[in-house]
């Protein structure tokens, strides 16, 4: 009885990195570091170190859409968190990534300096515009730390608010997933307006300095892409760890049975509304890192549609399990970007198509397919 | 009575016409092909305050440029006649080529004047209305005269009352106070803005002097002004109500289907929205085979449209129900996804058959036009005709719900599922019809929306979250829930956005909606009892 209360206590006293660190398994361990080998050494060579005309250079499209992939990946993992193991659909992701989109996009837009086409201290719309200042949200946007205070404060602000009115009402299944919709939506509709003051229609585009290097240089985007995927790496091995810890127990034991939970003392909203706003942090920070390297943002990122697609990396990965949404983003994007090169025609038929089938044979996404493949063939064997 | 009037009325204007029959004046003719802007303006007034027929002939011909100069004669070209300008007899030695009369924009817009004072004498009363009406904006004291002599021939009390106000305004420069001072208090009972900032330039500062001198025409000018900006704001409002009623009417049609299917099932169809547009697009084709087959009754086709929209929408989604929503029963979010697959499809094969472009859907002749229900109130019919079908769409719909074996199973269904399957109702026969009908009702505002919006591929987007917002304001399961909903969405949306603008109007509902929910998680009616709790 004592050694047990012994060993609890020594275990909460073990540094964060530690117990972050004892929540991997060895096949965890092994696949992070092979990981972090292609992405930081392998990659950046194959990139950099190869002449341009060898079968192994990797072209600037092929790390701009690797970039972009993994930033949608975070995305992905971030959706997981909500949907996956609280049980909660949001169709309003989009509008975080795109809110740390454009939190960092401000400050680009002040890199581009007096290079843009009326060569004026102010952004080009605004000039265009014909705004004589910046509105009073613009201060400080030159500075790269106060960007990255705002794309971690900004979105996470608002999932907060909308999160605490939503979740205190017991706002749920549905009505929340249509309510997050329409949030996004508006915010759309908010950002189309010149006057809001975030370049109406065509958004924040034609970047060219980031902390002084040239975004646009191999180097750039060797740098930012080894960011995203460390960015993912981290996410990973935070979402794994949080899921194993008390809290991801109880928030999939809200998930099943909401009343059983408040029954036994908890408070679900404040286990609700922190992995929500976790999960939109984590994709305003894939926005910030998306922007850089795919070069604009722009309102359309906040649209529907978008959001929706997120749903489906998710579900095609395979919700409630970590590494499934990774698969699901990577898989359903090198197919978008195979069929609008190939027949842009049928891409829409194409993801309507894996949206049914999809929740209709394979509620569980390619990770659950995997599994039950396996265990058949265990069956077999034994 | 009003037959013998306009025939004395007629002669009257015959009586006049021919006692001035004679030639006209040369020197005023000469006056009108001379070099003059100025000149040729006294012409016009001057041929005008004759009233002679053949001056209108005259003016109308240099109005299109027919009116040529000859050897210091003037003679006019009609139906490729030339005629004397003088007396209207043919001209004989009419040269081939000639100068017309120069018409400038200044001389042009006081033809045109004179034109529309010459129809104020037309037996015809609309020709005399649309005169009167035209005569509203920019009047001037050479046509105190005609407005004098048209005031004591007209007795329609509409145009009569046109008049007066043309008159007033035609005098509002007059060289006499007390004069200007009758002008500015008749004008007070106009209701139009352009008379207002007509009044307003009376009270504009010159350096010291008004350019009104008189101080009681002054005061006088301001309470009309007062006057007509009440009559305005009651008109702005009762448009702003009309088009409320309006756009709820089409929210009605849009989320009636979707209060009947959520009710039921407690999935929410996210390709609701492409069922409206299913609608429309079949809108399209009936007018299409209409043209091709029936042009005499090509004007009738919208209502040949709505049967077969109804049908091809609820066919769509039972084939929707069957094939997919049936077999993710319990699972709301994966319903909602699957559902998005299906619009995506949809809205996919729209563009692929129909073209990404929107389609042409033309208004019959009898839904174009509007009525003046007020001056600044025009009310356009298609939007009166839609408002009326939404009612008579709900009315079938609570017959059927209400008096019907099948709306009451529905409704049975919608309230306890597990009990109404216990006394024997055939829960999934009443989900496909269920579904079948939310989704002919869907079709059934596609056709509405044809006749108002565009039709394209991407319709039926933007419908889905505002037809959800009025299900949940309504609460599930209810027809009048929903009805107020979407009456209250569609005036509220409209008034907000009279001093928001459409998007901050938007975002403010959508504010509002939320915190309605905090205060009334169930609706605005909600049902009572137990129901609520086993539906989803």
């Amino acid at each position: 009885m004592e050694v047990c209360d012994v060993k609890t206590t020594t275990f909460s006293r073990t540094p964060f990195v530690f117990r972050i660190a004892q929540s991997l398994d060895r096949r965890a361990w092994i696949a992070l570091v092979v990981a972090a080998l292609v992405a930081f050494v392998l990659i950046p060579l194959l990139h950099l170190a190869i002449p341009a005309d060898s079968i192994f250079h990797l072209s600037d499209y092929f790390i701009t859409l690797g970039g972009k992939i993994l930033c949608y990946a975070i995305v992905a993992v971030a959706l997981d968190l909500i949907w996956g193991f609280a049980g909660i659909l949001s169709l309003g992701h989009g509008l975080f990534f795109a809110l740390g989109g454009y939190a960092f996009g401000m400050y680009l837009m002040r890199q581009i300096g007096r290079d843009g086409s009326y060569q004026s201290d102010l952004p080009d719309f605004m000039v265009f515009l014909g705004w004589k200042e910046l509105p009073w949200y613009w201060y400080g946007s030159d500075s790269f730390l106060w960007s990255v205070l705002l794309v971690l404060v900004v979105p996470t602000l608002v999932a907060f608010v909308f999160g605490f009115f939503a979740f205190r009402s017991r706002i749920n299944g549905v009505y929340f997933t249509i309510i997050t919709q329409a949030l996004t939506f508006a915010a759309m509709l908010l950002f189309f307006r010149n006057e809001t003051g975030f370049g109406g229609n065509n958004g924040f585009t034609d970047f060219k300095r980031i902390l002084g290097f040239s975004i646009t240089s191999p180097e750039t985007r060797v740098v930012l892409f080894a960011l995203s995927a460390l960015a993912l790496m981290l996410t990973l091995v935070f979402v794994n760890y949080l899921m194993k810890s008390k809290f991801g127990r109880v928030l999939v034991a809200i998930r099943d049975a909401e009343s059983r939970v408040m029954f036994l003392g908890y408070n679900p909203l404040w286990y609700k509304l922190s992995v929500w706003t976790l999960s939109a942090m984590l994709c305003a920070i894939a926005g910030a890192l998306y922007v850089p390297q795919v070069g604009i943002i722009n309102p359309s990122e906040m649209s529907a549609a978008n959001s929706i697609e997120m749903a489906v990396w998710v579900a095609v990965g395979g919700r409630g399990t970590i590494i499934g949404p990774v698969i699901g983003a990577g898989i359903v994007n090198l197919a978008k970007s195979w069929f609008t090169m190939s027949f842009p025609q049928y891409w829409l038929f194409f993801l309507g198509t894996l949206f049914i089938v999809i929740t209709l044979f394979l509620p569980d996404g390619l990770v659950g397919l995997w599994n039950r493949l396996r265990r058949m063939r265990g069956g077999e064997s034994a | 009575m009003n037959f013998i009037i306009s025939h004395l009325l007629s002669l009257l204007l015959l009586l006049v016409t021919t006692s001035a029959a004679a030639a006209l004046d040369p020197a005023v003719l000469r006056d009108l092909a001379s070099d003059d802007s100025d000149k040729k303006i006294a012409a016009i007034g001057e041929l005008l305050a004759s009233g002679d027929k053949q001056a209108e002939a005259v003016l109308r011909a240099m109005n299109d440029n027919a009116l040529f100069v000859a050897n210091d004669r003037l003679f006019y070209r009609v139906d490729g006649k030339a005629l004397d300008a003088a007396t209207g007899a043919a001209f004989p030695d009419a040269p081939d080529y000639a100068d017309s009369v120069v018409v400038n924009n200044r001389v042009r817009g006081k033809l045109q004047n004179a034109l529309a004072a010459f129809q104020l004498f037309n037996p015809d009363r609309d020709a005399r209305l649309a005169a009167a009406k035209e005569l509203q904006s920019n009047i001037d004291s050479s046509l105190i005269p005609v407005l004098k002599k048209a005031l004591t021939l007209e007795i329609d009390p509409q145009i009569k009352k046109l008049l007066v106000l043309a008159h007033a305004q035609a005098k509002l420069h007059s060289p006499d106070p007390k004069e200007r001072l009758v002008a500015v208090r008749t004008l007070s009972e106009s209701n139009s803005a352009e008379v207002k900032s007509l009044l307003l330039s009376l009270l504009q500062k010159n350096g010291d002097t008004y350019a009104e001198p008189d101080p009681t025409v002054r005061e006088a000018a301001l309470a009309a002004i007062k006057s007509i900006e009440s009559h305005l704001a009651w008109g702005e409002a009762l448009s702003n109500v009309f088009s409320g009623l309006s756009l709820g009417s089409i929210l009605l049609l849009a989320a009636l289907g979707l209060a009947i299917t959520y009710g039921v099932m407690g999935v929410i169809n996210m390709a609701h929205g492409e069922l409206l547009m299913v609608g429309a697009y079949t809108t399209y084709v009936v007018q299409n085979i209409f043209r091709t087959h029936f042009p005499d009754l090509a004007d009738y086709y919208v209502i040949a449209a709505i049967p077969v929209a109804f049908v091809v929408a609820a066919l769509v989604g039972m084939v929707l129900e069957r094939l997919v929503i049936r077999h993710l029963y319990g699972r709301p979010l994966d319903t909602l996804l699957a559902t998005w697959g299906i619009s995506l499809i949809l809205i996919q094969a729209a563009r692929v058959l129909f073209g990404p472009q929107n389609v042409e859907v033309r208004n019959p002749d009898w839904m174009s036009g509007s009525i003046e229900v007020l001056a600044n109130v025009v009310l356009p019919w298609n939007r009166v005709i839609i408002i009326g079908f939404a009612v008579g769409v709900l009315a079938l719909v609570w017959l059927l719900l209400s008096k019907t074996r099948l709306g009451l199973y529905v409704r049975a269904v919608t309230q306890n599922r597990s009990m109404a399957s216990c006394v024997g109702v055939h829960t999934g026969r009443i989900d496909m019809l269920a579904f079948g009908l939310g989704s002919g009702i869907a079709g059934l505002g596609g056709v509405a929306l044809s006749q108002i919006s565009n039709v394209g591929p991407d319709m039926g987007q933007g419908y889905i979250v505002d037809s959800f917002m009025v299900v949940v304001l309504g609460g599930v399961g209810q027809l009048a829930g929903a009805v107020w909903a979407a009456l209250g969405m569609g005036i509220l949306t409209k008034l907000i956005e009279g001093w928001t603008g459409a998007v901050i109007a938007k975002i403010l509902i959508l504010v509002f909606i939320i915190l309605f929910i905090q205060k009334r998680p169930q609706g605005l009616f909600a049902l009572k009892g137990r129901a609520v709790y086993g539906g989803v």
